[in-house]
């Protein structure tokens, strides 16, 4: 019993012996102060600044730098008209970021989950080139690809107009390679197993893809969404270089064109608006994604951290 | 009895594994044609208008569709005005590199630490931090770089405080050309597009190898240095690559924290001339060079992304 004693002190002497900083600087078991320091630094630097934006479209002043009396002016009720809901500017450029939204949402995920599958089960050297072609689309610089589309559509293709049909083209072209590599990702992660039994089954190769596999891709798919949407409220270049009259500039455009003159806080609240509406949509992608993956093994969403 | 047995699998037409490898074309279709019609296409159009000709009388350009026919007049124009004594185009395209090398060092420098912290470190805070660290991503770009816009005009939050409160009087426009206002917007715009991948490697390292560097008897230093470090690579060069090639497309980070032609970027040469009449030409010549310029980035980005996939 005394034995055990004098070993526990033993091990204990040498974190005794050695205090101040060396002795911390030393110490095995101290706690990682400097990365945690640097990691919520980095945080605050990261959030604050839009902490702060968010807060200033709460101003009932005309300021945009500093906060005075916090009200909701510049969300409703602005004396001169100019507030979020009252400026038929601010409200079109935010029907229009969700048109293009929507509008590619719809047509670049079906198309690039039909792609992914197709080009995952088939081998040759077309499917090859088709592959590295959409990574391509990933990795280009967006300017690249906006000012090519601009081009085509004022020189040559001049039946689609700048505007919103240039734009939604654009905008899918940019954002098809999402659901593509989310899916394949997935895919990777399913085997052929099931599809494959399935067709043991009895099913057809057109029906195990539609009642084996689809389930299967669903929160694959849900994901696509929610990140295709995410990211085309986000989208600048493109829309912007395929943009036509003023009615068809999204908001993120409009941010663009009246930072550096004289903004209103309405402008604060519209970037507020849009970030309340794509959490909205986050969430729910999110909840269909778990939902929809309930008993199966994750895996997908790491390749989400790596886009 | 035994004739009709051995007819049937020739009445089926296609054998199974061609028919479905239709099947699988068939889904591929339509994303190919995509593909064709709104990249290739436009990025050949690219071609054709840089090798093409100018009307005289609209200044629009005429591209030239046969590769025969093409002349490299404004391709030449653009690149003998890069250096020497016409080098209009060389301080921006100078500029660009220093910016980006500048503004994804630091970005490396603020990512893995802090991708290592929540990887290895955080405990149970771990879902948290990493909600956080998602969050910029679905905050659009221009709310961030507007809220930033914000705080550093003149009258704004940052002067406020490098004044603490009235002891100092910091005489800084920081909106108007100063470099570092533009490389540290381009950090804070792109570093989250390097955490992520980064703490999802850092998060994959089997902990079994750390511990046997540590038996061998590494040090805490030693086995980060010897250890996560070396494994650690190609995902800081994925990271380096994911963040540096946007940034030398941007030009709206600069327009918008200095506005002024003396932070402008190979980006901001392009955007001048797409808005401007008749300069189309030289910004479709000013798009193939950055094409060009970035093509080995963009190759080894895509092998990584093909490694990831293939597992």
């Amino acid at each position: 019993m005394s034995d055990t004693v004098i070993q526990a002190r033993e091990i204990r002497a040498p974190r005794l012996r050695t205090r101040g900083p060396l002795g911390w600087w030393k110490d095995p078991f101290r706690k990682p102060r400097i990365l945690s320091a640097i990691t919520w630094g980095y945080l605050a630097w990261s959030i604050l600044p839009v902490l702060v934006a968010i807060a200033l479209s709460f101003n009932a002043g005309r300021s945009n730098t500093q906060l005075q009396t916090l009200g909701l002016r510049w969300w409703l009720n602005d004396p001169d008209g100019e507030g979020l809901f009252q400026d038929p500017e601010l409200r079109a450029a935010i029907l229009q970021t969700y048109r293009l939204s929507f509008l590619t949402m719809l047509i670049a995920v079906p198309l690039g989950v039909a792609f992914a599958i197709g080009i995952d089960r088939w081998h040759g050297r077309l499917a090859k080139g088709a592959s590295f072609l959409m990574l391509l689309t990933f990795v280009m610089p967006e300017i690249i690809i906006g000012v090519a589309m601009q081009l085509v559509f004022q020189h040559l293709l001049k039946a689609v107009h700048l505007g919103t049909t240039a734009q939604v083209l654009g905008l899918v072209t940019y954002q098809i390679s999402y659901p593509v590599i989310i899916v394949r990702a997935r895919l990777l992660s399913i085997g052929k197993e099931f599809e494959e039994a399935g067709m043991d089954l009895g099913a057809t190769p057109r029906q195990s893809i539609r009642r084996v596999l689809l389930p299967l891709l669903y929160p694959a798919i849900f994901a696509s969404f929610a990140i295709v949407f995410a990211d085309t409220v986000d989208d600048f270049v493109t829309v912007r270089y395929l943009s036509g009259q003023s009615s068809t500039e999204p908001l993120a455009i409009k941010i663009y064109s009246v930072a550096r003159a004289a903004p209103t806080p309405a402008v604060n609240a519209a970037a507020t608006f849009m970030l309340i509406t794509t959490t909205i949509v986050i969430a729910l992608g999110y909840a269909a994604y778990k939902r929809a993956s309930r008993g199966q093994a994750g895996g997908d969403v790491s390749a989400l951290t790596q886009l | 009895v035994a004739v009709p047995v051995i007819a049937a699998p020739s009445r089926a037409a296609p054998p199974p594994r061609q028919r479905r490898s239709r099947l699988w074309a068939a889904l591929a279709a339509p994303g190919i044609f995509w593909l064709c019609a709104f990249f290739i296409f436009p990025l050949y159009v690219v071609l054709c208008i840089v090798f093409g000709q100018i009307d005289p009388v609209f200044r629009t350009p005429v591209p030239v569709w046969n590769p025969l026919q093409w002349d490299p007049t404004q391709f030449t124009y653009v690149l003998t005005h890069i250096v020497g004594t016409n080098g209009v185009y060389g301080p921006a395209i100078l500029r660009t590199f220093v910016y980006v090398l500048l503004a994804s060092s630091l970005c490396l420098l603020i990512a893995f630490p802090v991708a290592y912290y929540v990887a290895r470190l955080s405990g149970r805070r771990k879902g948290l931090l990493l909600a956080l660290l998602i969050a910029p991503f679905w905050i659009s770009y221009m709310m961030r770089m507007f809220a930033w816009v914000n705080l550093l005009q003149d009258d704004g939050l940052f002067n406020k405080v490098l004044s603490l409160g009235g002891l100092l009087t910091p005489e800084v426009n920081w909106l108007t050309g100063q470099p570092v206002v533009v490389v540290l917007g381009l950090v804070y715009g792109y570093v989250p597009y390097m955490i992520l991948p980064l703490y999802a490697f850092l998060d994959r390292i089997e902990s079994s190898m750390l511990e046997a560097g540590r038996d061998l008897g590494a040090s805490r230093a030693s086995t980060f240095w010897r250890v996560t470090l070396p494994l650690s690579k190609p995902a800081i060069y994925a990271g380096l690559v994911i963040v540096a090639l946007p940034m030398f497309g941007d030009y709206y980070t600069t327009t918008l924290l200095s506005g002024s032609p003396k932070t402008f970027m190979i980006g901001n040469l392009i955007d001048n001339d797409i808005g401007t009449a008749g300069r189309g030409p030289e910004g479709a010549v000013f798009v193939i060079l950055l094409m060009l310029l970035l093509i080995v980035p963009m190759l080894y980005y895509m092998r990584t992304l093909r490694n990831q996939e293939t597992g």
